[in-house]
């Protein structure tokens, strides 16, 4: 049995009148890749700042290593790594220096590691941060992130906004961080096929709240994308037993729907209608269609 | 190794790897003993998580693909003419059918539509061929 990393019980959170937590649950297992997806907004970035001890939790509880992250900041901090989309680096420092600095918070700082990653990115050690592209300054912050070979690597929306070289640079970093004796990895992104891809295990929010969790392929294998011709032309979408969502127009249609599949079958078929092929959904379809955000949304479903 | 991964498709992607191994396996391009890439290393080649290329590796064991040599790496069994390698290439076949016919559905041709478009065509390939050998 693996061990329990994360162990976040119904936390909520709210600022001012807005609720960005409602009664959060959250856990984590050791040596696996979690992917946290949702709208802005959805209360990812606030769940991450809870497992940090930036945010004290309001009600409910977070363990960290079987620590809380509020009352033991050094405990947990000193073995996790952290990037966030804002990348909220010391300006006036050279790179060197952030080094310098962040091993000093480190005991397990592995400086053949950072002095690797800085080859490999060709960054030059004596420059000043605040001089770096916005690409350099999140490849700093991942070698500040994962050269004391952390035992938890938080990301908080790393890939935002920069190009396809320095995303892929974070997903190795990803990748190393997990096979390199089984450490653990949380990360939020907005990129569903990154998340589809790097995740053990997925949990998508919306409005503060959890809204699905679990396995990446369990998730998956819990929706369908079919497609559905039917005999006579629907102008709207016909209400499908099970839909999630529909796409199309007239005879052909494009249905994100839930198991089990019988029962979606036998309502295409009162509506006259066949599958005229059927797979899992992709997490993008599954999110899309759970979000509301498909053009053609079935309200009764 | 040449694997590519389609996420369009809606097939697990530890499923997609197994499948694309075994189809190397099956048809010669996989080598019996030759060595697979370390698990770390097709991860990052992929852009995957590591736990799904050892979900795979796994399951092609289990299969009796690929064996694994306690220290080393895994390596491609010899399945070319096991009973396994009749089992993938009937596999492959009906999985191509399966769509052809799918297609053929959609353009409203029957089974039977499509066996006679079958063998027209077979015989259109074979007539080419003899005038190939008489030229």
């Amino acid at each position: 049995m693996a061990n329990t990393v994360i162990d976040v019980h119904e936390i909520s959170r709210t600022f001012g009148t807005k609720r960005a937590l409602d009664r959060v649950t959250f856990r984590a297992t050791e040596g696996k890749v979690y992917g946290l997806v949702g709208a802005n907004g959805a209360g990812k970035t606030t769940l991450l700042k809870h497992l940090l001890g930036l945010l004290r939790a309001q009600s409910g509880s977070v363990r960290v290593f079987d620590r809380d992250p509020v009352r033991d900041p050094v405990g947990v901090l000193s073995r996790v790594g952290y990037l966030s989309e804002e990348r909220e680096l010391p300006e006036w420092m050279r790179v060197d220096e952030l080094m310098q600095y962040t091993q000093a918070y480190h005991p397990t700082w592995d400086a053949a590691y950072a002095r690797e990653l800085l080859d490999t990115f060709a960054l030059d050690p004596s420059k000043k941060i605040k001089e770096l592209s916005k690409g350099m300054r999140a490849q700093a912050g991942l070698v500040a992130a994962v050269a004391h070979r952390p035992e938890l690597l938080i990301l908080d929306e790393p890939s935002s906004g920069l190009d396809a070289v320095v995303r892929r640079d974070i997903l190795d970093a990803i990748v190393r961080t997990v096979a390199d004796d089984g450490r653990t990895v949380i990360f939020s992104s907005h990129l569903l096929d990154e998340v589809e891809r790097m995740s053990d295990h997925v949990t998508m929010m919306h409005e503060g709240r959890v809204t699905l969790n679990g396995e990446l392929d369990d998730v998956r294998r819990r929706y369908r994308r079919s497609r559905v011709r039917f005999v006579e032309a629907f102008d709207r979408a016909p209400v499908l037993e099970s839909a999630l969502a529909m796409e199309g127009g007239g005879r052909m249609w494009s249905v994100v729907h839930s198991g089990p599949s019988e029962e979606f079958r036998l309502s295409v078929l009162t509506h006259g209608g066949e599958i005229v092929e059927s797979r899992d959904a992709t997490l993008e379809e599954i999110f899309l269609a759970r979000a509301g955000r498909s053009r053609q949304p079935v309200e009764a479903a | 190794m040449d694997i590519s991964i389609n996420l369009a498709d809606g097939v697990p992607i530890y499923k997609q790897i197994v499948n694309q191994v075994r189809y190397l396996a099956a048809s010669g391009a996989l080598a019996p003993g030759e060595e697979l890439p370390p698990i770390r290393t097709l991860a990052l080649q992929l852009k995957v998580t590591p736990n799904t290329i050892v979900r795979a590796y796994d399951e092609l064991e289990a299969a009796g693909v690929i064996h694994k040599r306690r220290g080393s790496g895994s390596f491609v069994s010899d399945v070319r003419h096991s009973p396994l390698a009749d089992t993938e290439r009937q596999r492959i076949i009906e999985q191509r059918v399966d769509s052809l016919l799918a297609e053929a559905h959609h353009l409203n041709f029957t089974a039977d539509d499509v066996l006679r478009v079958i063998r027209d065509r077979r015989a259109v390939m074979e007539r080419r061929s003899t005038a190939m050998t008489e030229k």
